[in-house]
């Protein structure tokens, strides 16, 4: 009936070691899946901010990166020269209406700009243009080789056109890639004619594709063609606007200094206009790194607003783990009391607490980095979006649910390992 | 050889309103190692008090208590905690098992805080087990388990770190009569293999398997008697007769 009374050997004293970290991870998991619903829903906080910080990071990132690489595809260290509005018999007829710049204004800016790598003037148009039983409405950009240095802008296939060709009136085009594809689907465009309001235009090349430029607009969906030629049997030259265009491309030598460079144009334009010392500018000058840098600002507005929205819903998670913390303490006093009584240290049941409020948060925090990679790539999938997960907005994910867990589970814990053992083991 | 414990002067005050109550006052005793110990009284007479004091679970207002030589007043709460692991062995009237984890893992649970390696705190704890008649048993949860049952596991995670005294707060007080005659010859045969029982009950019929008994009232040490205890086994041979 009565068992042997066969005692265990004595154990080795000394100094004892800690408890080892796998068996606290099990204590804690143990815990938390004793109350499963409670703990997801706890959990839930973290994760739909960790979810929200992840996707967010990640669109914006995808659209910072789309916005950078539409605005190399533009060209670096380039300048845009606006014509300003024409006076005609002293009625100014505003931007956009007829541009006061003209062809010698751009060799002009080449010629007499040290800075100056090239500067190309060019004007477009909307054309039918038309192949076979195919048409096509596009932008036809009259302009010179010089325009394709400025713009960084290369051939896919053929070749671009030679200065001969474009001083001396030949009738060939080089396609955007969007139009090479509408008018000649599959086959090979190099060789072929073309109509342009009628004119036949031999095809020599197709530009390599670009795609948007900042302001939404196709850069491919346009046919580029000699600038003398377009001015003789496209565009309907009169005496008035024979030399004219509508902008210049100016390409600066790398590492010159932009700004000088932008008010030597001014000044030259001024020069060049007759524009008398009290009167505006007669051109407004668009440097492409200034929408650059307004783009990054509104960025890391967004970005710091997004930060903030992070900080509040890891907040809210937060005090939704510190709460649910203290329940459990307040559940389990009699186990600390227990546990306390077999030997626990005060920093055994500290650290059995805030482990499980870490293991809380960072599960949380971990899903939320799963869906929230997940709910990129959808968005990138159903919506089309541009997306971007970057590993480091995933560690600082992690590791700010972690140490979530860690600061609103310490006073709980604290709680624990400070409760006094009797009163505990006598707690109801 | 060390006494198993001496006090001198062991007194108890808790703030209570606006006054003091002494929940035991002035206790002098020593009691040598491998003893089985009853005390008794009834509610409030200081034995409870006692046996937190002596279980290293609270401390004295004043006197001295030594536990194996070791003067325990002084130490902090990690020493304390430290003595409890070593030297102690905790039995409850609610057993205080934990309700998720199996028999074999409550047994365990000392050993955890004491860092030893896994598989050394299982070895022993199935010896404990098996020690307490419970080795088929081990990986049953507490729910699984009849209250006899569940004393046993509690007994075999007082025993598993070998402790010099085990600490029994109404052991017997949840169960029925035939079970806790066997707990009661179960802490028989483990006096008998040499480790010490301070036993707190109010029931004497349960005292009177210890071969000493401590009587408490009002805080006070009334009455400290040796006799010759009663045989556990033989009352549930003469219970099942």
């Amino acid at each position: 009936m009565t068992p042997a009374p066969a005692l265990l050997p004595p154990l080795p004293g000394g100094a004892r070691r800690g408890m080892d970290l796998w068996e606290a991870l099990r204590g804690a998991l143990s815990a938390l899946s004793a109350n499963l619903l409670r703990s997801i829903l706890t959990a839930l906080g973290i994760f739909i901010g960790v979810v929200a910080v992840i996707a967010t990071v990640a669109v914006g990132e995808g659209a910072r990166r789309q916005v950078m690489a539409q605005i190399q595809s533009l060209g670096a260290n380039l300048l845009i020269v606006w014509g300003g509005s024409a006076t005609m018999g002293g009625v100014r007829l505003g931007a956009g209406g007829r541009s006061n710049l003209s062809w010698d204004d751009a060799q002009a800016i080449a010629r007499e700009i040290p800075e100056v790598q090239v500067a190309a003037g060019s004007i477009r148009q909307t054309f039918q243009v038309v192949m076979g039983n195919q048409n096509w409405s596009t932008t036809v950009l009259a302009t010179d080789p010089d325009y394709f240095v400025a713009h960084e802008w290369v051939a896919d296939n053929g070749r671009l056109f030679s200065p001969e060709e474009a001083a001396g009136g030949r009738k060939v085009v080089i396609m955007g890639a969007t139009v090479a594809e509408m008018l000649f689907a599959e086959e090979d465009p190099i060789g072929r004619e073309i109509r342009i309001r009628q004119t036949p235009f031999e095809v020599i090349g197709v530009m390599a594709r670009k795609g948007q430029n900042p302001m939404g607009q196709d850069q491919d969906d346009t046919v580029f063609v000699p600038y003398w030629t377009a001015r003789r049997s496209v565009m309907g030259a009169s005496r008035a606007n024979a030399r004219q265009v509508g902008v210049i491309s100016v390409k600066i030598h790398e590492g010159e200094d932009m700004a000088a460079a932008e008010e030597a144009i001014r000044s030259l334009m001024r020069q060049r206009h007759r524009v008398a010392a009290n009167e505006p500018d007669s051109v407004s000058i668009r440097n492409l790194s200034d929408i650059q840098a307004t783009r990054d600002a509104s960025a890391r507005t967004l970005s710091a607003l997004l930060a903030s929205v992070a900080a509040v819903s890891l907040l809210v998670g937060g005090i939704g783990v510190m709460n649910i913390m203290l329940v459990s303490v307040t559940e389990r006093t009699r186990e600390i009391g227990l546990r306390l009584a077999i030997g626990a240290r005060r920093r055994d049941v500290l650290a059995q607490f805030l482990l499980e409020a870490v293991v809380l948060a960072l599960l949380g925090g971990a899903a939320g980095v799963a869906a929230g990679i997940a709910l990129s790539h959808l968005l990138a999938d159903v919506a089309g979006w541009p997306v971007l997960v970057r590993a480091d907005a995933v560690l600082i994910a992690v590791a700010v649910s972690a140490l979530t867990g860690l600061f609103f589970g310490f006073w709980p814990a604290r709680r624990a390992a400070h409760l006094d053992p009797i009163t505990a083991l006598r707690h109801e | 050889m060390a006494a198993l414990i001496e006090t001198t002067g062991l007194t108890k005050h808790y703030p209570a309103g606006e006054g003091v109550v002494t929940a035991l006052q002035g206790v002098s005793l020593t009691i040598a190692p491998g003893s089985f110990v009853a005390a008794m009284g009834p509610s409030g007479s200081g034995k409870s008090t006692f046996l937190n004091l002596i279980g290293c679970l609270d401390r004295a207002t004043q006197g001295s208590y030594r536990l194996m030589g070791e003067e325990v007043e002084a130490l902090s709460h990690d020493r304390l905690a430290d003595l409890r692991s070593r030297r102690l062995g905790f039995v409850f009237q609610s057993f205080n098992l934990l309700p998720r984890a199996d028999a074999l893992a409550n047994v365990e649970l000392p050993l955890v805080y004491r860092g030893l390696p896994r598989r050394m705190r299982r070895e022993r704890a199935a010896a404990a087990l098996h020690a307490v008649g419970l080795a088929d048993r081990m990986h049953h949860r507490p729910t699984q388990l009849s209250g006899g049952q569940q004393q046993r596991v509690a007994i075999a995670r007082a025993i598993v770190g070998s402790p010099d005294l085990i600490l029994a707060d109404e052991p017997t007080g949840a169960l029925d009569t035939r079970t806790g005659l066997s707990i009661m010859a179960l802490f028989q045969a483990l006096h008998r293999s040499g480790v010490g029982i301070l036993m707190v009950t109010h029931d004497a019929d349960v005292a009177r398997f210890a071969e000493r008994v401590l009587r408490f009232r009002d805080g006070r040490l009334i009455a400290d008697e040796v006799q010759s205890p009663a045989d556990a086994a033989a009352a549930l041979a003469d219970l099942a007769a």
